[in-house]
């Protein structure tokens, strides 16, 4: 399927990393212009990901609605399974009474491992598809889109700061900031020299929560994007691409499932220290 | 590959999906997972009770065997007693009889032997009587010696 259609081995790639793209201009809403539009929106990546969303959304609600205590279906029991090591791990990590915390880490742990695995559908089935619908572009795993890891790091950052606000309070947040890694009284710095190293820390700290939603965002992003990008190329290679494509495939697994687990672990461990005081 | 308005999509959706999950998800999975850990508990507990009272009931069951055994030997022993006391008495009885009827026909014998001896001794006289009459039949007179003979039958 390498060169279809004409296309050079760059061309193609290039197809495959381009989103379809929707935005408004002043000719009113056009597809495929809006390179640099901040208003535009990424119809594949956004729809697939609400699909997923709802997927998910369905599935447990479902289950949940018909739970039985005596008498669980198979589904049920898989089902529990997912949400016990999501209970489990939270009440490892965090110790307060939050009940956000739970829900928020099995939405993510599902929502990011099923639009992980949109990566292991063969790279050409679904763009080809909606080939046929008229869709000039079309990106399938919206994990590789950082518009949606960024909007879920950025989600989680902003209850970061909303939960260290409420707990501690504008003092207490600042001082975390401020005081440590370097407390001044502890170091016997003079009273005059107080603003230098509470500047200092300032800095450091806010590098260091800042660091939180971009590495999140970026860890997710950069792993499924490299994931993607190889498959492409193997692709790439015409026949001889089935053993390769399943040896990767046999090793995406492992990073599809691993890396919507450090999401789900990190978003726990950062709004536990979120609650913690220091 | 540039950030654009899919980021706040994302963040909309991201909020729409944890409030559901957070609604009317993890609640009711939760909660029903909480009452199946209270329903193994109490069924765990109502287990243990169960074989306790079992095992008290066994115990009351070895105590009312036992007393019924010692009741069936006190019965049993009574028994005996009774039989044994009413085998003495027909014993007892039987041996009286026995002694009635022995003294009874000692008597009967006695009474036979007495009168045979009575009848004999009459027959021994008369013979005695014809014998002396043959002899002395001129000479005696058996009237005059009739207390004489009489003496002599009296003295056989």
């Amino acid at each position: 399927m390498a060169s279809e259609g004409g296309k050079t081995t760059s061309e193609y790639i290039q197809h495959h990393l381009q989103n379809l793209q929707v935005c408004p201009t002043d000719e009113g809403w056009v597809w495929n212009q809006c390179a640099g539009n901040p208003l535009g929106i990424n119809v594949d990546t956004m729809g697939w990901s609400v699909v997923l969303g709802l997927v998910f959304c369905t599935l447990f609600w479902r289950v949940a609605k018909n739970a039985s205590v005596d008498k669980p279906s198979k589904t049920q029991a898989a089902i529990e399974l997912l949400v016990e090591l999501v209970d489990s791990s939270v009440r490892d990590t965090f110790h307060g009474k939050n009940k956000l915390i739970a829900p928020l880490a099995l939405t993510i742990l599902i929502w990011v491992f099923f639009m992980n695995v949109m990566d292991l559908i063969p790279v050409d089935w679904l763009p080809e598809l909606f080939h046929l619908a008229g869709a000039e572009y079309f990106k399938v795993v919206p994990s590789t889109d950082p518009n949606i890891t960024f909007g879920l790091s950025v989600s989680v950052f902003i209850l970061i700061l909303f939960f260290s606000l409420k707990v501690k309070g504008i003092g207490g947040f600042m001082g975390e900031l401020t005081m440590q890694p370097l407390n001044p009284k502890d170091l016997g710095v003079p009273k005059l020299l107080w603003p230098l190293v509470m500047a200092f820390n300032f800095v450091l700290e806010t590098v260091a929560l800042l660091a939180k939603p971009l590495s999140l965002s970026l860890r997710l992003f950069g792993n499924l994007y490299a994931g993607e990008l190889l498959f492409i190329l193997i692709a790439l290679i015409g026949w001889y691409q089935l053993p390769l494509h399943f040896g990767w495939a046999v090793f995406h697994l492992l990073v599809v499932t691993l890396q919507a687990y450090i999401f789900m672990m990190l978003t726990i461990v950062y709004l536990s220290q979120a609650h913690e005081h220091h | 590959m540039d950030l654009n308005a899919t980021f706040f999509g994302q963040t909309i959706a991201m909020i729409v999906f944890v409030w559901f999950c957070m609604k009317f998800v993890w609640p009711p999975i939760v909660g029903m997972i909480e009452e199946r850990q209270t329903k193994i508990a109490d069924g765990l507990a109502a287990a243990e009770k169960g074989s306790r009272s079992l095992e008290e009931a066994q115990v009351k069951i070895d105590g009312m065997v036992a007393e019924a055994r010692e009741q069936a030997r006190q019965i049993l022993d009574q028994a005996n007693q009774r039989g044994n006391a009413l085998v003495d008495e027909a014993r007892g009885t039987a041996n009286q009889e026995r002694e009635r009827i022995l003294a009874s026909a000692k008597a009967e014998v006695d009474q036979e032997v007495n009168r045979a001896r009575d009848e004999l001794r009459g027959q021994v006289a008369a013979i005695a009587v014809a014998g002396a009459e043959k002899i002395l039949s001129r000479e005696i007179d058996s009237s005059a010696h009739q207390d004489l003979l009489d003496r002599l039958a009296a003295e056989i």
